[in-house]
């Protein structure tokens, strides 16, 4: 078992969005740092650094998750995605995203890449949810602008239409 | 809010988390999903250094039903547990608590033997296997040991194991076929840490009811028959026991008033 020395940087690697990327790191590297400041991917935001905010929330493997609560040291091999992976392309945006700005879903924007994060997962997994289990779902960010009620009429519609398109 | 340098071990197995337990000792932290130990380090609070990382540790990531008891490896997640499909069979007091565990971003990683080992007084996991009467299993490079919950929880942030020791895996006993059960607390907002949380079990005439948040740990309290008169002189002289202290939250006053107004609500649950 090999031990990554404190005192030096590391490389990992890891595929960021589809792409294989690299980078180097200590072993106290947050997972939120590692990604804006050594891979430049300033899209993920970094608010309160001890899990309770939402802003940093990623996809490791998938799996919506803190970046802020997790170290770059363990995301080598891993496919992480971020904010900028949900749209197909650089002018056009997701479902989920498009759904946000018809229903005024954010305001600063500051929560929000966090929050499109958690919402990708969480629609993946239940594709017909109740409000309260998208609310009990947003519990876990906050947002000072919106007050909510607008993030879940984005889900719940995202999820009527993806559901509309499938049968 | 960065945390302060430590060295960095990934362990692919529990064989190579022990050596490296057996190396450090004291000096290690180990990190399965690190959702209580990462704002610990980004606060400063703990300063280890070292790291020893178990979340690649396959043989650590299992749920099994065994004969009486479903038993969790140290490196699954509580989001695992809670997508399992046969937790509400199995588990239904699981299936009730999960929720009331921080937020599901925050359950994606955070492992269920990581709460256990932590535990935190007002955490949902050290009482939900407390009230079952769950096991957890220590393990060093020599030996391993199971413990009760009663005997592992010793105190705020303080258990029975010892500094070479993994927590390798927790059992919950399966649910009867006769069992009630139901869970619930009050906390500011949803996914907070709980002012206090109760959880009953009733099998029969036999009734448990385990608190938390209010002592140092969780306790639990048995009745082999509680007629339903008798429920708020029993549920008050609990909530007396507890020895409660004030503190920013809450005063210890609120706390003894929570635990008479929810075991009473949930004491009707089990008992509808």
């Amino acid at each position: 078992m090999k031990t990554y020395s404190k005192d030096s940087e590391h490389p990992i690697r890891l595929t960021l969005n589809g792409a294989p990327r690299s980078g180097y790191c200590e072993p106290r590297t947050l997972l939120s740092d590692f990604l804006r400041a050594e891979l430049g991917a300033t899209g993920t935001h970094v608010g309160c650094e001890h899990g309770v905010c939402g802003a940093c929330t990623v996809q490791i493997d998938g799996v919506a998750v803190r970046a802020c609560m997790t170290l770059a040291m363990q995301v080598e091999d891993r496919q992480v995605m971020t904010v900028e992976g949900l749209a197909a392309s650089q002018d056009e945006m997701s479902d989920l995203q498009q759904a946000f700005r018809r229903h005024h879903a954010l305001q600063c924007g500051f929560c929000t890449a966090g929050i499109l994060m958690s919402c990708h997962d969480y629609l993946r997994r239940n594709p017909d949810p109740t409000e309260t289990e998208v609310r009990e779902m947003l519990s876990g960010h906050l947002c000072r602008c919106t007050g909510y009620t607008n993030m879940v009429n984005a889900v719940l519609e995202t999820a009527a239409l993806r559901r509309q398109h499938a049968g | 809010m960065k945390p302060n340098k430590f060295d960095y071990l990934r362990a692919h197995s529990a064989a190579e988390a022990l050596d490296a337990l057996a190396q450090c000792g004291a000096d290690a932290r180990i990190m399965a999903g690190g959702q209580s130990l990462m704002a610990v380090l980004n606060m400063r609070l703990a300063q280890p250094s070292v790291l020893v990382d178990i979340s690649r540790a396959a043989d650590l990531n299992y749920i099994r039903v065994n004969a009486d008891h479903v038993a969790v490896g140290a490196a699954t997640t509580q989001g695992e547990l809670e997508w399992w499909p046969a937790l509400a069979d199995h588990l239904p007091l699981l299936k009730q608590v999960i929720p009331f565990i921080s937020h599901f971003q925050v359950r994606n990683k955070g492992t269920v033997c990581g709460s256990v080992a932590h535990a935190d007084p007002s955490a949902e996991l050290p009482l939900a296997l407390s009230l079952l009467g769950g096991q957890v299993v220590l393990r060093t490079r020599k030996k391993r040991r199971v413990l009760s919950a009663a005997d592992f929880f010793q105190g705020m942030l303080m258990t029975a194991r010892a500094a070479d020791e993994l927590l390798e895996e927790v059992r919950f006993p399966l649910a009867g076929a006769a069992q009630r059960v139901a869970f619930t607390e009050f906390s500011a907002r949803h996914g907070d840490f709980a002012m206090a949380s109760v959880g009953a079990l009733r099998e029969g005439g036999r009734l448990r009811l385990a608190v938390g948040g209010v002592a140092d740990r969780p306790v639990v309290k048995q009745w082999d028959a509680l007629p339903r008169q008798d429920w708020d002189d029993a549920l008050n002289d609990f909530a007396w026991s507890l020895q409660a202290q004030d503190d920013p939250h809450a005063s210890a006053a609120f706390r003894r008033h929570l635990v008479r107004r929810l075991g009473r609500r949930i004491l009707e649950q089990v008992s509808e």
